[in-house]
């Protein structure tokens, strides 16, 4: 791979593998890619995640749009099945994070985030709409989440290791626009609970 | 069960065994700490009204009292994730440190693969791996709703499987879960024994074998690989380690293992095993109440 950044020629982006994306506007090489300073800005501006929650992580590009967040090795460009997981789409207008992203990393969120009650999130959890034309925020994208197992926070005695702790936990990601929130979690990971 | 009689001499209380092996398994899970601990993951099961008994010898490692452990806050939010018990100890065995380099070379549907990333604060690397494309899928899946973002995931017959995509040409650890017959999983799959046969056994048998020789090579000089099947047939577990130790650079090692269970077999159908098979574990259904497995830990010596 050239690095492009002398040349006139534009690469085009090969859905069938994993680019590690350019760090700023100035490193890129393929048209329409985002880099890893917006993917990370757009994380800080509208959720309020602090920039430094992703030094250790890189960031990857595979299929259109399509954004990969990992913690482990890997050489740039890379032909495999998966590393880390999705966390965004771009090459919209409205970049959207996923369901997983929200639910590992959305605990960092000050912004944007939307407090559902059990049955409000019972709703959400399964999929559906639903009106709530109390919310004064933004409109758009916002992190949905409840409160669960409200415990004792922080690294247990005996088996350490944990990662998180906290009250509020999120759910998912909803659309909000004109007084209702869109469920945005995928099929596959919606589930009928109980409120 | 009728498969099962030749372990009789092998198999103290064998009539206990039996008994086990056609008692349904109830469910387990176990507590995924990338995304919560023990005690919220805990706080979280008491608030829905799920009970359950935390096990001796892994404090991660749950057995609930209902009938969809999946529809669950706790699972919803990856907090918790099925496996069952037995199936958490080959990783616990592995005993991974974060930063490492972790190779799951038979990983779908990644129970094994998740709890690896979790033992190791899901920092490193952890390449699962499965040749089916099929199962693949679901191991994406399990990946990314338990948060594991240390894991990166390929698709190869691990057998000759190529490190070249990668910076790096060892891994520290490698835990090689075969394909196998299945035999100990006859609690959770009545039907696991319908198709056994010993023409089946030697043939799983020596993909188990080519298996075990790539996973030492691909492991460095010091490092640890673990075997396990969820079978108790000798011609997949210690007959293949001693193959192992045959035809690459490699000793078993001992372990500490807080569940019952009984040494690795020295002897089977004619056949000497190495002495030191008797640091592998075998555990029995009557044991701990759990499904079947064999566990062998090895370290990687000079090539």
């Amino acid at each position: 791979m050239s690095d492009g950044r002398e040349s006139d020629e534009r690469e085009t982006n090969d859905g069938q593998r994993f680019d590690r994306l350019p760090a700023t506007d100035a490193e890129r090489t393929v048209e329409g890619r985002a880099t890893r300073e917006e993917v990370v800005d757009l994380f800080a501006d509208r959720f309020g995640i602090p920039p430094e929650t992703f030094d250790d992580y890189t960031f990857w590009e595979k299929g259109a749009g399509k954004i990969w967040i990992y913690g482990g090795e890997a050489p740039t460009p890379l032909r495999i099945e998966a590393i880390g997981m999705t966390c965004l789409r771009t090459r919209q207008e409205h970049w959207k994070p996923t369901t997983d992203f929200v639910q590992r990393f959305g605990h960092r969120a000050t912004d944007c985030v939307i407090e559902l009650d059990r049955e409000q999130a019972r709703r959400f959890a399964s999929g559906e709409d639903q009106d709530l034309e109390w919310w004064d925020g933004d409109w758009g994208y916002l992190i949905a989440a409840h409160e669960v197992g409200v415990g004792p926070e922080g690294r247990p005695v005996r088996d350490g290791d944990a990662v998180e702790g906290g009250e509020l936990e999120p759910l998912g990601v909803g659309l909000y626009v004109h007084g209702e929130l869109r469920s945005m979690v995928p099929k596959g990971r919606q589930r009928d609970l109980e409120s | 069960m009728e498969p099962l009689e030749r372990y009789r001499p092998i198999i103290d209380d064998f009539d206990a065994f039996l008994a086990a092996c056609q008692r349904p398994l109830g469910n387990a899970v176990r507590v995924n700490t990338i995304k919560a601990s023990v005690e919220r993951a805990l706080e979280a099961l008491a608030e829905e009204g799920v009970t359950y008994e935390q096990a001796d010898w892994n404090p991660r490692v749950l057995r609930l009292e209902t009938d969809s452990p999946g529809s669950t806050w706790s699972s919803f939010h990856g907090f918790t994730t099925g496996q069952e018990e037995v199936s958490a100890v080959p990783p616990v065995v592995l005993d991974p440190d974060p930063g490492e380099r972790v190779w799951d070379c038979c990983a779908a549907p990644g129970s094994k693969a998740t709890q690896i990333a979790a033992l190791m604060d899901d920092r490193g690397t952890v390449v699962a791996n499965d040749n089916n494309l099929g199962r693949i899928s679901a191991l994406r899946f399990n990946a990314e709703r338990l948060g594991a973002t240390s894991l990166a995931v390929t698709n190869d017959d691990a057998r000759n499987y190529s490190l070249e995509r990668f910076d790096f040409d060892r891994f520290d650890r490698t835990l090689v879960d075969a394909p196998c017959s299945c035999e100990g999983t006859i609690r959770k799959n009545p039907d696991a024994l319908d198709n056994w046969s010993e023409g089946h056994i030697s043939s799983v048998a020596g993909i188990q074998k080519g298996i075990i020789r790539r996973a030492i090579q691909a492991t460095r000089e010091g490092g640890t690989v673990v075997y396990s099947t969820c079978t108790f047939a000798p011609e997949e577990n210690e007959a293949v380690v001693q193959h192992a130790l045959d035809e690459e650079g490699c000793r078993v090692v001992d372990f500490d293992l807080a569940l019952e269970h009984s040494p690795g077999l020295t002897e089977w159908d004619g056949d000497a095993f190495d002495s030191s098979l008797e640091n592998a574990a075998r555990i029995y259904p009557h044991q701990n109440d759990t499904g079947g497995f064999f566990v062998a830990k090895l370290e990687v010596t000079a090539e």
